[in-house]
This record gives C-alpha cells, sequence and structure tokens, in this order.
C-alpha cells in the first residue's frame, strides 16, 4: 500500500471521481440516510419549484433563483465531502483488487494427496495447496508442512519477506503474497469471497461501513436539533401574521437551512470514513469502525515485554565468574557453550566475548568430534558433550544445580548471590558448568527499546495505564517495568493469567486493548475491548482480534488509540462549531425579516449587512462554503494533544465553540459586502 | 397495575388527612393561639364595627385624606374580593393614557426627581396598603391644608407612620395609608 | 442599578448558599434511609401509612413500575380534585357559597395542580371553596412536590447504582418526602408567615365600612398553611388572584424574602444530595454553580430593566428614579420585586408579587426566558434537578466527543439510546411551547383572548404556553386564559410538560442504572469543575436560544425597541 500513501487530499484523480459521485448520491433514497443534508434537499427541491412563474406573488427571481442555487449547493458540497473520503480508499481498493488476480491453485486432493490445477475461487475451506517458489499464494491459509520466504507486500506494502513457516505461531498466509523461495504446504483458512484481501477490499472501499455506536448517538443529536429548529422556523409563520408582516416560505426554508447542523451533518460521514483510512494508512486492518472508536476509549493498555517493550532478545552484558575462576576461562566456556546455540542470547554472548576478551568464535568442526545437547524446555540446559567425556553447560539456575548436584558436584554460595543479583536488577542469569565444576554467571539483560518512556509518559498524560505482560519472574518483571517506565505488569503470565487480568481490569470498568500473535492469545484478544492481532500471527489470533497489524509492531496501538480518539473529537468539534455557528445566522436573518414591519429590529442588525436579501443570501453562502472549507478539517481529524481531558476540551471549546460564534460574523459580513459590490443583491 | 390502584387511593386519603387536616389545622391552632389579630386578619374596629384590615388597602378620595395608588382591583378600585392589577404592557397605549391622565391631573406638589411613580402606577394586588414616604410627602400640603393642621404635624404623622426596610435591605420604605389617615382622623377629631 | 439592589440579590444567595447543604444532606439521609433528627416522631406515622395503604416499603421498583406508580397515583390525585370542584357546592366549608367550576375550568385547574402547575384560570378569592382549596388544591401542593422530588431522587438513584435493576419505592419516596421534608419546614415556615400576618382562619369574608363610608369586604381563609407549601413546593398557586401581591398571602419585605427563600432551598439542597448521593460533592457543587450563574445573571438583568423603567411614561413627569413601578407594590419596590420574579420562574412556582405582564419588555422577557429554559435554575422541587440532568447528559455527550472519548456520565456511558431519551424530552417541550403559541398566535380563539395588542400581545400567548408546558403557573395576566380554547390547550401543555417529559427521564434513569460504572482516569472529561458549569451553563443558554429566539425576537425584544421609540399599540 506505500505507493497509495502518497496520495494527497485532493489528488486530481480522486476530485473528478468526487464530483461524479457527489451527483450519485443526490438520489433520495441515498440521501435519507442523511436527515439533516436530506431535510436540505427537500428544501432546495420546495425552492426550486416556488421559482415556477405564477407559483406565487411577489417573486425576486434575482434572489430565490439565488437561494435555490446555493441550497442546491450546500447538498452538493456535502456529497463531494462524502465522496472525497471515499475516493482514496476507492484507489486503494483498485490496487488490492490488481493483487487479487485469478490465480490457479495447486490443490492436493485425496488421501493420497494427487495434484490437480484448479481456480483459486474454486478453493474451500480445509483443501490443501502446494505453493513453490515464485508462485502466488492462491488463499488464506496456514502452512502444514515446510518453510518458505514470502513476499507479503501486496498487502503490508513492505518488501522485505518474511519466514512462513508449519507450526508455531509464523505459519499464517495470506491469499496474493508471493512464495519467494523453498516450498510449503497451506491449508486454506478461508471460504470464497471472505479471504483476507476480499475483506481488506471491502473494508477500504467503505462498502460495509456501518455507523459507530457514537455516530448513531450522534446522528440522534442532530435529528433532534434539526426537529427543533423545524419547529422554531415553521411556528415563525403564524408568528409573523400575527406580527403583521409575511415572511415566504423560500426565506423560511432558507432559515432553516441555516439553523440545522449542515456544518456536521454534510461532514459526519466523511469524517468516519477519514478516521478508517487513517487508520489504514498506518497499515493497520480495522475490521469495524466500532473497533477504532472503541480505540479512543481504552484506558489499560496490555503490552507484552518482549518484542514490543524490550528488544526482542536477551543480551549478554557481563560475565561474572565463580570464585577461583578467571573471567576470560568463564567466557570462555560460555562461549563454547554457545557456538551451537543459534538463538539471539546466544549468539551475544560469543559477541561479548570476544568484545571483552578477543576470544575469537571457533568454528564448530575444529573441535573434534562432539555432540550438541539442545535446550529443551524440561532440562532448561544446552551445551556439548565432548569426546572424552567432558560436558560444558550453560542454562537456568535451578537446572543447573539440580544438574550439578546429580554428578556430584557442588554449588558454590557465591554464585548463588551473583545469580540473586543479577534477577534483582532485571537480569537473566545463565549458570556455566564445565563439568563438576561451576564456573559462574552470564549476565543476559533486556534491552528496553529507545522511546518507550517518552510514549509510556504520552500514555499516562492520556488516561490509559500500561500493563506490561512477561513471562519473567515478578522480581525481573518489576525491574523492567520500572526502567521502561509501565504503570503496572503481570509477571509469569500464562495466556490463562492474561485472559482473567483482562476480566479483571474490565470488571473495574476499563476498556482494555491488547496485542497478540500466538495461538494462545486468542482467547484474551477476543476478550479484550481492542485486540490487535500481527500480521505475523497465526489465524485464529487474526480472527480473534478485531485489527490487524500489517506491520506487526504492537506499539501502533498507541497510534490507533490517537485516531480513536481524534475520531471523536473531530464529530464533537464540528458539532460544537455547527451549533455555535447560528448565533451569527440568527442576527444575519431575523432583523432581514420583519426589518419591513419593525424598521426599529434594525438595531438586532449589529453586522450592518446591506440589505434583508443580501443578509439571508450571506447568511445561506457562508453555510454552503463553509462545508468546502472544512473537508480538509474533516480529512485530517482535529489534532490531538495528550493534555488530559480538562484541558482538551478547553482548547477545543475556545477554538470551535467561541471561534464557531464569532467566525460566520466575519464571514458572513465579508459575503455581503462582496454581494452589494457585484450587485447581486 | 391492579396493586398500584389500590395503593393509590389509599394512600391519597392518608394524605389527604395529613395534609390537608392534620397540618391546616396545626397551623391553626398555633395562629389562634399566638398570633390571633394577625391569622384573623389584622382587622381594624373602631365603635364595634369593622373598618378595615391594618394590611388591605381601601381608597381614600376625599381632599383630606392621603391618596392611596391606583387601583385594579374590581371596577372602582380596592376590591379585595377581586384582587389584581391592570396588566397593561409597557406599550400599552391603555397605560400610557392612563398614566397621561393622572400627570396632567396631578395637582399635589411635585418632588424634584418627577412625580412618585407610585402615586400614578396601579399595585400588584390592587389594594395595596402603602405608599412611598415620597408620595405621602407631596400630599401633605393638601392634606394639612383641608384639615387645618400645621404641615409640620401632618409631616411627623408621616415620619411616625413610615416603615423601613427588612434588615436595611429588603423591601421599601412606605407610609401605610390607611393609618396614616387614621391619625388624621383623630388628629381632626381631638380638636 | 444600586448597591442596595445588588446587596439584595447578594445576600439572598447567601442564604441560598448557606442552606444547601444542611439541606441536601438532610435530604440524602431521608431518602436512603437513614437516621435523622424526626425519626422517633415520625417513623410511626410512616409504619401508619404504609400499612394503611399497603405498602411493602422494603420492596423497590424498576425504573418502569415506578413511573407507573407515580402516573396511577397522579391520576387518582386528578380526578378527585376534579370531582370536588365539580361538586363543591355540595361540600362544607363554603362559607361564600361559590358555585360548582365549569368543567373545563375545573379540568384545567385539577391538571394545573397535579402537574405541579397551579396556572389559575381563574381567580382564587371568588371560585372555589374554603374546601376546595384546602382539600383539593393544598393537597396537591403536597404530593405534587413530593412526587418531583421522589423522581429526581429516583434519577439521582439511577445515576450512583451500577448495574442495578430498581431506582427505588415511589410510595416510599413519596411518604418520607411528604413527612420528613415538606411537613417539617411548611410548620416552621408557616408559623414565621403568622408572625408577619399572614392569616389562618375558616372565616366567611369580613364586610368592613371604610373610613369614607364604603363598603370592602375582605376574603378571608387557611392561608399561612397553604401559602408555605405554595413556595416550598414550587407550585404557586395562591389563594387570591393576586397571590404573593396581596398582603394577606405576603405582608411584609420580611416575609417575602421567607417565601423566595422557601422556593429556592429545596432545589438547592438537592444539587448537594446529587453530589452526595453520586460520591462526588464536587459535581454537586458543579451544578449548584451552573444554576446559580443563570440565577444572578437573570436577577441582574431583570433588576436593572426594571429600575430602568418605561422612558415613555418618564417623559411624562414621572421620577426617573422610582422605576417600572406599575403592577408592583410599593413595600417591595422595584428590587423585591424583580428577584421574585427571577427566582419565581427560575423554579417552576410560579407565585407572583407583581405582575409580569406589566414588567419592561427586557425584564418581562427574563422570566418568559426563564421558563423557556426548562425552568432548571433550581428549579421547580425536583423537577429542576432532573430537567438539568437532561442538559448534562447533552452537555457530557458533546463535552465527551471533544475530549476523544465516548461521552460518560459519573462512569456510565450515554449512548444512543439515553441521548435519544434526552433529545425526545427536548423536543416535546419545544413542540408544546412553540407549536402551543404559534396556534394560538393564528386563531382567534388565541388572540382574542390577549389584553394587550402588538408585540405584547403575542409575548402573553408564549408566556403562556412557556408557563404551562414549564408547570410554572405565572401567567402575563392580562391574557384571559378562562375560555374553553385556553383551558383546554394549556391544560394539554401541563400535562405533557409533566408526564411526558418525566416517562423518557425515567427511562434514562433505568438506563443509566443498568449500566457499568467506567473507570475514571486522566482521559475523562471531569463534571466537577469551573469548566463543566461553563460548559452547562452554556448548553442550557444554547438549546434555548437557538430554540425561542425567532419568538422572543417578534415578543419582547422587538417591544424593547418600540418602547424606546415610544410606539403603543
Amino acid at each position: 500500500m506505500s505507493a497509495q500513501k502518497k496520495l494527497s487530499l485532493f489528488d486530481p484523480a480522486i476530485v473528478r471521481r468526487a464530483l461524479l459521485d457527489s451527483v450519485v448520491k443526490l438520489s433520495p433514497r441515498r440521501m435519507m440516510k442523511n436527515p439533516v443534508m436530506f431535510l436540505v434537499e427537500v428544501g432546495a427541491v420546495l425552492t426550486t419549484i416556488l421559482l415556477i412563474p405564477g407559483l406565487s406573488k411577489h417573486v425576486d427571481y434575482l434572489f430565490q433563483t439565488q437561494i435555490t442555487l446555493w441550497l442546491w449547493a450546500t447538498v452538493f458540497f456535502a456529497n463531494f465531502a462524502e465522496a472525497v473520503a471515499e475516493g482514496r480508499g476507492k484507489a486503494q481498493a483498485d490496487a488490492l483488487r490488481k493483487a487479487k488476480t485469478e490465480t490457479t491453485a495447486r490443490r492436493l486432493s485425496g488421501p493420497e494427496r494427487k495434484e490437480e490445477q484448479v481456480a483459486a475461487s474454486q478453493l474451500r475451506k480445509g483443501d490443501l495447496v502446494v505453493v513453490e517458489a515464485s508462485q502466488i499464494i492462491p488463499g488464506d491459509g496456514t502452512v502444514v508442512e515446510g518453510i518458505a520466504s514470502v513476499n507479503e507486500s501486496a498487502i503490508t506494502g513492505e518488501s522485505a519477506p518474511v519466514i512462513r513457516e508449519a507450526g508455531g505461531d509464523r505459519s499464517a498466509v495470506t491469499g496474493g503474497t508471493m512464495v519467494l523461495s523453498d516450498r510449503i504446504v497451506v491449508e486454506i483458512t478461508s471460504e470464497p469471497g471472505q479471504t483476507f484481501i476480499d475483506r481488506m477490499i471491502k473494508l477500504v472501499e467503505g462498502a460495509e461501513r456501518q455507523k459507530t455506536p457514537n455516530e448513531i448517538a450522534l446522528d440522534i443529536l442532530l435529528a433532534g436539533l434539526t426537529i427543533v429548529f423545524l419547529f422554531a422556523t415553521v411556528t415563525l409563520k403564524p408568528f409573523a401574521i400575527y406580527s403583521g408582516s409575511d415572511v415566504s416560505v423560500t426565506v423560511l426554508i432558507a432559515l432553516l437551512v441555516c439553523l440545522i447542523p449542515t456544518t456536521i451533518g454534510a461532514l459526519l460521514s466523511a469524517i468516519g470514513i477519514a478516521g478508517m483510512d487513517r487508520v489504514l494508512q498506518h497499515n493497520i486492518l480495522a475490521m469495524s469502525g466500532r473497533a477504532v472508536e472503541a480505540s479512543g476509549d481504552v484506558n489499560v493498555l496490555l503490552l507484552d515485554k518482549t518484542g514490543t517493550i524490550t528488544l526482542g532478545n536477551r543480551q549478554a552484558v557481563e560475565f561474572i565468574a565463580a570464585p577461583g575462576v578467571e573471567a576470560s576461562t568463564l567466557a570462555e566456556v560460555a562461549q563454547l557453550s554457545s557456538l551451537a546455540d543459534e538463538t539471539p542470547e546466544g549468539r551475544s554472548i560469543v559477541i561479548l566475548a570476544k568484545e571483552r576478551f578477543g576470544l575469537r568464535g571457533r568454528e564448530l568442526k575444529t573441535l573434534g568430534s562432539h555432540s550438541i545437547v539442545p535446550f529443551t524446555a524440561k532440562t532448561r540446559m544446552s551445551g556439548i558433550d565432548f569426546e572424552g567425556g567432558r560436558a560444558v553447560r550453560k542454562g537456568a539456575t535451578d537446572s543447573v544445580a539440580e544438574y550439578i548436584h546429580s554428578i556430584g558436584g557442588t554449588f558454590p554460595e557465591q554464585v548463588q548471590q551473583d545469580v540473586s543479583r543479577v534477577a534483582s536488577e532485571g537480569g537473566t542469569p545463565l549458570v556455566v558448568a564445565d563439568g563438576k565444576q561451576v564456573l559462574g554467571t552470564i549476565y543476559l539483560k533486556d534491552i528496553v527499546k529507545g522511546g518507550m518512556k517518552e510514549r509510556f509518559d504520552r500514555l499516562r498524560m492520556m488516561g490509559i495505564r500500561t500493563v506490561m505482560i512477561t513471562g519473567d519472574n515478578p522480581l525481573t518483571a518489576a525491574f523492567i517495568a520500572r526502567e521502561a517506565g509501565v504503570d503496572d505488569f503481570l509477571a509469569q503470565a500464562t495466556p490463562e493469567d492474561k485472559l482473567a487480568l483482562i476480566r479483571k481490569e474490565q470488571a473495574k470498568g476499563n476498556l482494555v486493548a491488547m496485542t497478540g500473535d500466538g495461538t494462545n492469545d486468542a482467547p484474551a484478544l477476543a476478550q479484550a475491548d481492542v485486540g490487535m492481532a500481527m500480521n505475523t500471527g497465526t489465524q485464529p489470533a487474526k480472527e480473534a482480534g478485531n485489527m490487524v497489524d500489517l506491520d506487526s509492531n504492537p506499539t501502533k496501538l498507541i497510534e490507533v488509540v490517537e485516531i480513536g480518539k481524534q475520531l471523536l473529537m473531530t464529530r464533537g468539534a464540528l458539532t460544537t462549531f455547527s451549533i455555535a455557528n447560528d448565533v451569527a445566522k440568527y442576527f444575519a436573518i431575523i432583523p432581514a425579516l420583519f426589518l419591513v414591519t419593525f424598521p426599529e429590529l434594525q438595531a438586532l442588525n449589529i453586522m450592518r449587512l446591506a440589505t434583508p436579501q443580501s443578509a439571508i443570501l450571506s447568511a445561506v453562502i457562508f453555510n454552503a462554503i463553509i462545508i468546502i472549507a472544512l473537508i480538509p478539517l474533516a480529512l485530517r481529524g482535529v489534532k490531538y494533544r495528550p493534555l488530559g481531558a480538562g484541558r482538551i476540551l478547553r482548547r477545543n471549546l475556545l477554538i470551535y465553540g467561541v471561534g464557531g460564534v464569532i467566525i460566520p460574523f466575519i464571514g458572513i459580513k465579508a459575503i455581503d459586502l462582496l454581494l452589494h459590490a457585484v450587485h447581486l443583491a | 397495575m391492579f396493586e398500584h390502584i389500590k395503593i393509590s387511593i389509599r394512600i391519597t386519603i392518608v394524605l389527604l388527612v395529613i395534609t390537608c387536616g392534620l397540618y391546616p389545622l396545626a397551623v391553626w391552632g398555633i395562629g389562634q393561639a399566638f398570633f390571633h389579630d394577625k391569622a384573623n386578619g389584622s382587622l381594624i374596629t373602631r365603635k364595634g364595627k369593622v373598618i378595615g384590615s391594618e394590611i388591605i388597602g381601601q381608597n381614600f378620595a376625599g381632599e383630606r385624606f392621603f391618596h392611596p395608588r391606583p387601583s385594579g382591583a374590581g371596577t372602582d378600585g380596592y376590591d379585595a374580593t377581586a384582587s389584581g392589577g391592570t396588566n397593561f404592557g409597557p406599550t400599552s397605549k391603555k397605560l400610557l393614557d392612563a398614566i397621561t391622565d393622572r400627570t396632567t391631573k396631578y395637582t399635589d406638589t411635585k418632588p424634584a426627581g418627577g412625580i412618585p411613580a407610585d402615586a400614578v402606577t396601579a399595585s400588584c394586588s390592587g389594594v395595596d396598603p402603602h405608599i412611598s414616604p415620597e408620595n405621602a410627602a407631596s400630599q401633605t400640603a393638601r392634606v394639612a391644608r383641608a384639615n387645618g393642621l400645621p404641615p409640620a404635624q401632618v409631616d411627623n404623622m408621616i415620619r411616625s407612620r413610615t416603615e423601613h426596610r427588612f434588615l436595611g435591605v429588603y423591601g421599601e420604605p412606605r407610609v401605610n395609608v390607611l393609618l396614616l389617615n387614621l391619625d388624621i382622623q383623630d388628629a381632626t377629631t381631638k380638636k | 442599578m444600586t448597591t442596595l439592589e445588588l446587596l439584595k440579590i447578594v445576600i439572598y444567595f447567601l442564604l441560598i448558599l448557606a442552606v444547601t447543604k444542611p439541606l441536601g444532606l438532610y435530604m440524602k439521609r431521608v431518602f436512603s434511609k437513614e437516621k435523622t433528627f424526626l425519626d422517633p416522631l415520625l417513623r410511626p406515622v410512616e409504619r401508619l401509612v404504609y400499612r394503611v395503604s399497603g405498602v411493602d416499603e422494603t420492596k423497590e421498583h424498576d425504573w418502569k413500575q415506578y413511573t407507573i406508580a407515580m402516573l396511577v397515583f397522579s391520576a387518582v390525585g386528578l380526578l378527585l380534585t376534579y370531582l370536588i370542584e365539580r361538586i363543591q357546592h355540595l361540600l362544607p366549608l363554603n362559607p361564600d357559597k361559590m358555585g360548582a367550576v365549569a368543567p373545563d375550568l375545573a379540568w384545567n385547574t385539577a391538571v394545573s395542580f397535579t402537574t405541579n402547575t397551579n396556572w389559575q384560570a381563574y381567580s382564587g378569592e371568588s371560585t372555589m371553596s374554603h374546601f376546595t382549596q384546602m382539600v383539593g388544591l393544598t393537597f396537591h401542593n403536597f404530593v405534587s412536590a413530593a412526587v418531583g422530588i421522589a423522581l429526581a431522587i429516583a434519577l439521582i438513584r439511577g445515576i450512583a447504582r451500577v448495574s442495578a435493576k430498581t431506582i427505588g419505592n415511589f410510595w416510599v419516596d413519596l411518604t418520607r418526602c411528604t413527612l420528613w421534608v415538606l411537613l417539617p419546614i411548611c410548620l416552621a415556615a408557616a408559623t414565621l408567615l403568622l408572625s408577619q400576618g399572614v392569616i389562618q382562619n375558616f372565616h366567611p369574608s369580613a364586610e368592613a365600612t371604610t373610613v369614607e363610608g364604603k363598603v370592602q369586604k375582605i376574603p378571608q381563609g387557611p392561608i399561612a398553611s397553604q401559602e408555605a407549601i405554595k413556595e416550598l413546593g414550587t407550585n404557586g398557586g395562591g389563594f387570591f388572584n393576586a397571590n404573593s401581591g396581596f398582603p394577606y398571602e405576603n405582608p411584609t419585605p420580611s416575609s417575602n424574602l421567607l417565601e423566595m427563600f422557601l422556593i429556592f432551598s429545596l432545589g438547592a439542597g438537592l444539587c448537594y444530595t446529587l453530589g452526595s448521593m453520586t460520591g462526588k460533592l464536587r459535581h454537586g457543587w458543579a451544578v449548584f454553580w451552573a444554576m446559580s450563574i443563570l440565577f444572578l445573571a437573570g436577577a441582574f438583568i431583570t433588576t436593572y430593566a426594571e429600575q430602568h423603567g418605561n422612558p415613555m411614561h418618564q417623559r411624562l413627569g414621572v421620577a426617573t428614579a422610582d422605576g417600572n413601578m406599575e403592577g408592583k407594590e410599593v413595600r417591595f419596590g422595584i428590587g423585591d420585586s424583580a428577584l421574585f420574579a427571577t427566582i419565581t420562574t427560575d423554579a417552576s412556582c410560579g407565585a407572583v408579587n407583581a405582575w409580569h405582564d406589566s414588567f419592561t419588555p427586557i425584564g418581562g422577557s427574563v422570566p418568559l426566558i426563564n421558563m423557556m429554559l426548562g425552568e432548571v435554575i433550581f428549579g421547580g422541587v425536583g423537577a429542576g434537578m432532573y430537567g438539568m440532568i437532561l442538559f448534562i447528559v447533552l452537555a457530557v455527550f458533546i463535552a465527551g466527543l471533544m475530549v476523544g472519548r465516548t461521552p460518560e456520565y459519573l462512569g456510565k456511558k450515554i449512548e444512543a439510546h439515553d441521548v435519544k431519551l434526552a433529545m425526545l424530552a427536548v423536543l416535546i417541550l419545544a413542540f408544546s411551547v412553540l407549536v402551543g403559541s404559534a396556534v394560538a398566535a393564528a386563531t382567534a380563539a388565541g388572540t382574542s383572548s390577549t389584553l394587550n395588542a402588538g408585540p405584547h400581545g403575542l409575548s402573553e400567548m408564549t408566556y403562556a404556553f412557556a408557563s404551562a408546558t414549564g408547570n410554572n403557573g405565572s401567567a402575563f395576566a392580562g391574557l384571559n386564559a378562562n375560555t374553553k380554547f385556553y383551558n383546554i390547550a394549556l391544560a394539554l401543555s401541563m400535562f405533557v410538560g409533566r408526564f411526558l417529559m418525566i416517562i423518557p427521564l425515567m427511562g434514562i434513569a433505568g438506563s443509566l442504572a443498568a449500566k457499568k460504572k467506567l473507570a475514571d482516569t486522566a482521559g475523562t472529561f471531569p463534571v466537577d469543575g469551573p469548566l463543566f458549569t461553563f460548559l452547562l451553563v452554556a448548553m442550557v443558554l444554547i438549546v434555548g436560544a437557538l430554540t425561542y429566539f425567532p419568538v422572543l425576537s417578534l415578543g419582547p425584544y422587538v417591544e424593547h425597541f418600540l418602547m424606546n421609540a415610544g410606539k403603543v399599540f
């Protein structure tokens, strides 16, 4: 999607398409979904009919025609705003469709797994397909055999290949992505038309856009206000007659359109679409607008320690030799024991030994006959057994201690103390043994990612508490939590603990967001109010969450929270602005309506507008133009700053409330001057 | 629903007894015991006959009495069974006409600040027992002349019948017309 | 405006401020069934009430049962009063031999008192017997006030409770409110009123022969008892047509101060009760200050306008310093009349001590606007609080959006359902006022009742519908409202303004009670500071101004300019 990101707000192609769509959207059936703008359209139709000669007396054609045109313009501008917001999504959908070009699949059928060629669209859930280098994966699925590097740029926009392999948490593949090397067998997990890409197309096109809960509530508020203004304008007719003056229907419609919240009514759906779009630009796929909105409400964020708060892997930072052991000896044996250890931790030990003591990592084959003892969850140790009985081991403290005791060695008291110190500092101690002798401790440390503290501070100011989830022991966890600046932590967490924590926080009235990628995260992802699955994660994880991060970067949850907040703020701000505008419009129109009967009302014409006609027209024109003027704000969203609710509100009230009162006075006066200058009123 | 109706009727009866029976009777008891005159209307009797209430205004048209405010109560004014004002609004022609009429016919001494407003406007109740001290003062000359009393004595009577603000803040200084006129009457009959 | 007039407003306000906490706390204790000093005296009475009425005081109602109980109870009272009026000539305590009240007037009056409006299309002293005044009307003065407070308490419970089904027992709230809150205060207040000269007897009218030899009939009656509850319960229905302007109802400036004090006291106290029952005292105070700001602004404007007077009259030689005295009593003058007018319309009391119809256009527009705003400035007992909560719901909704969170009120999410109910109530009120007065303005039946012509006539009609809808009961009394059209139309408005507003509000109570409570965080918009107060004030003013500006501009506003230009009608 990188290519589409560059599209500007008013890309000529989008604008051209939007102009056309705006006309199509004039259809009453479509307009009805937006009661405020539908009323404007009805008004426009009425004033148009009233232009027919002979239908009404004393027609001021120049004035009434202008009113009618501007009413139509108001409707058109609203449609345009929505169309522009949809435009970018449509462009993205087009690009996605290209990735979905018809591919053929090599389906394995029957127990004997006979290969046959079928169209990708015929694949059903549960089918097995085989994909080889430079072939497109025909559908969403799980790798059940083999390992391959896959280019997922069609989905993520990221061209660096990723590894997909059977079993574990990196088994999910997405239809439309390309295998670069090797061969995999994939079990298809989605029915035709419901693949990830299909869903994505629908989402970006807004085809399945449903109104979010807050949007519905706001819609009701706006509809209610509209009806109130309908009462106010319709009853004005009898009041005027009582007062001995008459107001024409055209003028009453103009007043009504000016009063009802057209500004927010016109931009409401554009704001929603643009919000989803912004999420998408962060390469996050939100399954519904509801999820984005909910993320704005989140006040507890559960983040996995590893990979999110700390760099994915711990690094060796110190060798602490046991009494009577040279540090270099420890380093050498540690390095030796890690040669076969391809984990990042293992490699960091090799590197540290080289840095500190100039020990070069020897090639394994130069060591003569040996056998490698791999790490298992049960033994929690790894090492090498050499010919002649020499055995080097490194591993978790208890495991090594047990091992040493079992072969008749002793575990030095000093090492025990070193181990405790390392653990209390948040490090992970690894004990190294050579035969019966314990040589010392390797200090492995979690490295907190840069800038995390600042991000958590920012979250705290937003009213969000971060909880770090880790499998570490409480001591280690507390240390890292302090270093990273999170508010709380859950140590030695099992997936069940995580689920329980979410339930507990929710019971306290908190809304919880979390990220996850493993299958065992799925229940928690489903329970959380906002669950963001990593695209690298398993299929069950992706389905349990309500968002998928295509970049698999858990800290992006923070951005989603901000977008959610922005979405609501933009709606609130424009609603306030829209209502505040009415003050000036009243001062423009009401004196104009009754000036003939009550010249004394000139005192209320505080803008000193030229004539009654120019006053009414100016208000209508301002009302229409402000929609166009605010489209960029609606699409970009009101800027969010983590300032605390009170300060945000004060700021927004000042800008959109007080500003909303003042701006139309200036705008209407300016339009009035212009109209007068060009003799249009 | 039926349950609600049943309870409604019963509780209505119980509350009726308490709020409309016991409560007013208790207040009646307190009034009759501790504020007997006031609870019975602050009526003034002269020679065994009720001549009015201390706190209900009555009309005085004669030259020798202080005149109360114009009244909108009843057709002739000061009808306590038809209390009320004129209800004329600020742009009422009838009100403007009435005030024009009263100001042009105003024969009493005009104070420097202008004719006292209460002298030319109708009150709320139509039985306002008071006039402003300024209004009374502007009538002094006429009343003194008509009764053959020295103006200073009349002024003293006004002063002694002037009631002041509550706590120096609430209400306005005022003169009870009936009581003042009774003073005048007493002063002249004694002579 | 003089310093003295400023002091009248400020000292009055300080008195209300001083009583807010003790009264609010007391009401909280009463409705939470906590111990109070009156328990030894009142618990036996309370138990007796329940035993006789068959009330199970341990049972609680959900919002629907609560509302239905309230509606049924109101219906019974309504029918009772109608019946009494229609047969008052057959009933005792009718020394002046009043005849039966006409059906439309009787109906209007029954609705009027049931809905806590006390709109009086009749003149009390010449229409209603002592029995009708005492039983038919005073009864409602108590129970319609108690119902209002009960509803407010139920709504507050809805806000305070978490994941709850019930919001209290209507019968218990009604009884406790009457026994613990209304009766004791009324007894004390009535005694004070007696000391000032308010009457309490059952005599027929006294016949006086005046000093100048004319006959003056002076009506008598049980007034002190009715006067106390009339103000405390924000009922406002006077024994006399001139209401609190009549010396027997309000004889001195101190009785006037007491009456004004009674009108606001419970409404102000309920702000504290709100804070105390929800555990957010500062929120209760924030609401109190929002109401106070609106009250003070109104009081200053009215006093200023009345003091400024009518330039047309001043040109005729009337003292400029005296202000507009038409329709005002000398003992109250400008200050105490303007203050009373503001208070009685801030609250839905409707008692008057001066004729609002004769106020200057701006001075008279304040009472009108107060009612149009929904009488949420301390308001009718209970009604002011639940009306204000309506605005709070709308204000926190917009504020919540503006801070980027799903709006919530004291931890309760404000969702589409709640907004729908709140908007429904707003719509109903606007409809009743605007459409009602528009129909009046457009028909001969409506316009023929006006006393004043021109824009003031429009104000009279609008005032009537605003007063009826707001359950206020005061009037631009030049309007002859005792006609078939007004008796029926205004009865409808009173009905709509009371019950059709209560039902959505109780719906909100039920919906809020059932909700979970969300945790408070830095991201939550605080509802307890000056910012919230400001927002609430702005919300009330904006909704009111936007709805009513057109009709106001054709009524009082244009009249103001016409008066200054010397135009009369």
